[in-house]
């Protein structure tokens, strides 16, 4: 489903990312973990096509098709859905009008008939439930005066509603407490198919324990030094990225 | 942020989808002004004595008068002896049906979306349509006299109800007011009249719609409501004119009046021609708005939606002179390319315990110049005044301007005044959030400027409002040009 090959990224004349390699398939969850600073937010835009940087090369193919080539929307009307590490306010759009106007789009192009306003609603509200959403935060406009925790689930609501094929969570569980953190890894399980991927950028195995990944990475001084199963991040929790030094899978 | 720019600047110019030109049949009159013009315009339109001499009171005032310079406006020299002030579609004398109205016409309005037949009307607006210098149908007429509600061209007032229009003509705005509004006291052509009874809940929207069509002319109208003790209604106006090269001239009149416990709400959408990308053409509009709330527990608000126009100065006021009485100013302004907007609100506080608030969006977008100018006045026996002022200007771009110009003055020490304001920028983070949910950059921007507009557009009717969105969206489309 993905392809990242010998990804390299600059921003500011100082390069993030310096030769990625990962490869995802469809069914698979894929953890990856890293120090702050080491460019896993990076590679979370890349992916999905923010235009900040100075120099990208390498490849990124989706479904076969060359992302990097493609326009941001397109990315997301393809399938690829980021949940923000920082989800910004938008103020006076309420969610409901958001989420209508994204997935009028995104029918749009994939050449669906938009859902009527009746159909619309009864989706908008089976999928609130879906994260515990209180109607009240629905009403609201998106992310404006929201709490860390209720963006977080806001993110995953959306998620809920766009039903993407490739989904990235960007440190989803900061900011959560103990019920929400199930509450949404929960969602985020009854979403899995076998035919969506997704990718969760973490820095704590507890998430993990929610969301059982398939495989977890160590993303480490802009490149993925070390592969492993579940078992990796408990590793990593209790030896920290000292260690990863040492253990690393290539030459760092 | 550099980044947004560049995708303001990618997305592509729209064209005015309102520039079109009607081949009617137009009798106009000779260029110039002198006291002669005056008399034509008042003999052409049949008027009494009484009008014509204050038509004439106006001219003389207003040939002593200067233009006004204060505002933050850029305003090129305006030869007045090369504008002309009368211009009308040919017609039967009297029109009786919509039969005897130029299929023209009929058809210029229904490319404007403004059905002048009453039976195809879904929703129940009743509608003044006013082209050039006068009006050419009002339509649900028959219906609203059951209720006793007069509304009317303008001119037909003059003659049906000239007590009516003698008593409230200049009663908010005199001829003396200001340079444009005594232009517009002499000139004046057409324009709506209206007036709601006591105690009357008026069972439709009104509205005029003002349309220029002939070229090298200026549009003069005037409005007038009356809203007796006790009653209510909710007035929109929606204006357009052709794309052209030269510019014209727009300077109206709009006066309300208030009784006792009567409310009225005032809903503008101006989108008339706003020049083209270099800043030719387009309409100044120099319009005076000002409602007095006369009687005891009043109430006027004026919304409006600001689009078009190459000029704009502009101050719809509120005159609290009843006790308890609130004005309310809600105001979304949009400037693209080279316009220029110098807009706001004045708020008098003349009676005891009377409330004001106004909320000011203004976007600018291109190379053009927002303002907002706003006045609170509490006068000294307005004892428990209060005012609350909001102006939010949001840019989009960095070659464009945002300037606001708050004025307090209070004479009385129990008034509350408040005045906030803010200036943001659309964040690239706020457009890579919208794009990645899936939405084009055009849309996301007309999204997020919807949200920053929402409180204002929130006051709309519901056809208005949802009008008004689409020509936000339309009107910031080439934003940085
Ligand atoms: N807009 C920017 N301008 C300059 N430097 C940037 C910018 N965005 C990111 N960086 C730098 O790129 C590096 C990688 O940042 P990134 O956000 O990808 O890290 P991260 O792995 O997600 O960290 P964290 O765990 O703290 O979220 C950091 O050194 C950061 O300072
Ligand atoms: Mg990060």
């Amino acid at each position: 489903m993905l392809e990242i090959k010998d990804l390299h990224v600059s921003i500011q004349g100082k390069e993030i990312l310096k030769g990625l390699n990962l490869s995802v398939k469809p069914g698979e969850v894929h953890a990856i973990m890293g120090p702050n600073g080491t460019g896993k937010s990076t590679l979370a835009n890349v992916i999905t096509g923010r235009d900040i940087y100075d120099n990208i090369s390498g490849e990124i193919i989706y479904k076969g098709k060359n992302l990097m080539e493609m326009a941001i929307e397109d990315r997301a009307r393809e399938g690829i859905f980021l949940s923000f590490q920082y989800p910004v306010e938008i103020p006076g759009v309420s969610i409901t009008n958001f989420m209508r106007a994204a997935m009028d789009e995104i029918y749009l192009y994939r050449g669906k008939k938009p859902m009527s306003g009746g159909e619309f609603l009864k989706y908008f509200n089976e999928k609130k439930q879906f994260v515990e959403m209180t109607a009240n935060l629905a009403n609201r406009s998106v992310n404006e005066g929201f709490s860390g925790g209720e963006k977080k689930k806001n993110e995953i609501f959306q998620m809920a509603m766009l039903n993407p094929d490739l989904a990235i969570l960007d440190e989803t569980d900061s900011g959560l407490d103990i019920d929400a953190l199930r509450i949404v890894a929960n969602g985020v399980n009854k979403l899995r198919t076998p035919e969506n991927a997704t990718i969760v950028i973490t820095h704590y195995q507890r998430l993990l324990d929610y969301i059982v990944p398939d495989f977890v990475h160590v993303l480490y001084g802009g490149k993925i030094v070390k592969t492993g199963g579940k078992e990796l991040a408990l590793e990593l929790e209790d030896k920290g990225y000292e260690w990863i030094k040492d253990h690393a899978d290539i030459q760092l | 942020m550099s980044d947004s720019n560049q995708i303001l600047d990618e997305v592509t110019q729209s064209d005015y989808k309102y520039g079109f030109v009607s081949n009617i049949e137009t009798e106009t009159i000779e260029k110039g002004l002198n006291e002669d013009v005056v008399r034509l315009i008042s003999m052409k339109k049949k008027e009494p004595d009484w009008l014509l001499d204050y038509r004439l009171k106006a001219f003389r005032k207003w040939q002593q008068m200067d233009m006004p310079d204060w505002a933050h406006l850029k305003i090129p020299p305006i030869d007045f002896q090369n504008i002309i002030y009368y211009a009308a579609p040919k017609k039967k004398e009297t029109l009786t049906s919509l039969e005897e109205v130029d299929p023209e016409l009929i058809d210029t309005f229904n490319k404007l979306g403004i059905s002048l037949e009453e039976q195809k009307r879904l929703t129940g607006v009743a509608v003044d349509a006013v082209i050039d210098s006068v009006s050419v149908k009002t339509t649900f007429t028959a219906t609203l006299a059951k209720y006793g509600i007069i509304f009317c061209s303008f001119s037909e007032a003059v003659q049906e109800h000239p007590e009516l229009v003698r008593k409230y003509l200049g009663s908010v705005v005199p001829y003396t007011d200001n340079y444009f509004g005594a232009l517009n006291s002499a000139v004046f052509s057409d324009g709506s009249f209206c007036y709601i009874p006591k105690g009357v809940r008026c069972p439709m929207e009104l509205s005029t719609y003002f349309r220029i069509n002939a070229a090298n002319t200026g549009q003069f109208e005037r409005t007038l409501i009356v809203a007796d003790e006790g009653s209510y209604v909710s007035y929109l106006e929606g204006c357009t004119a052709p794309q052209r090269d030269e510019n014209q001239l727009h300077a109206a009149i709009v006066e309300i009046i208030a009784h006792k416990d009567a409310e009225v709400k005032y809903s503008t959408v101006q989108n008339w021609y706003p020049g083209d990308k270099e800043g030719r053409g387009g309409i100044y509009n120099f319009v005076t708005k000002r409602g007095l709330c006369e009687g005891a527990n009043s109430k006027i608000s004026w919304t409006q939606v600001e689009t078009g126009s190459a000029i704009t100065w502009k101050y719809p006021s509120c005159v609290l002179k009843g006790d308890n009485s609130v004005g309310e100013f809600y105001s979304v302004a949009v400037t693209n390319n080279y316009q220029q907007a110098d807009t706001g609100s004045k708020m008098i506080h003349l009676g005891k315990n009377t409330r004001s608030t106004i909320v000011s969006k203004g976007i600018s977008a291109g190379r053009s110049h927002n303002s907002y100018r706003g006045q609170v006045k509490i006068n000294k026996n307005a004892t428990g005044a209060r005012n609350f002022s909001q102006c939010d200007s949001l840019l989009l771009g960095d070659r464009c301007g945002a300037h606001t110009f708050p004025y307090i003055d209070t004479k009385n020490a129990s008034a509350i005044v408040e005045h906030e304001a803010t200036t943001s920028r659309i964040s690239d983070d706020q457009l890579f959030y919208c794009q990645q949910r899936g939405l084009d950059a055009e849309k996301s921007i007309s999204l997020i400027v919807n949200g920053y507009a929402r409180e204002v557009l929130n006051q709309l009717p519901m056809e208005f409002a949802v009008e008004a969105q689409k020509l936000l969206a339309i009107s910031l489309e080439g934003s940085v040009g």
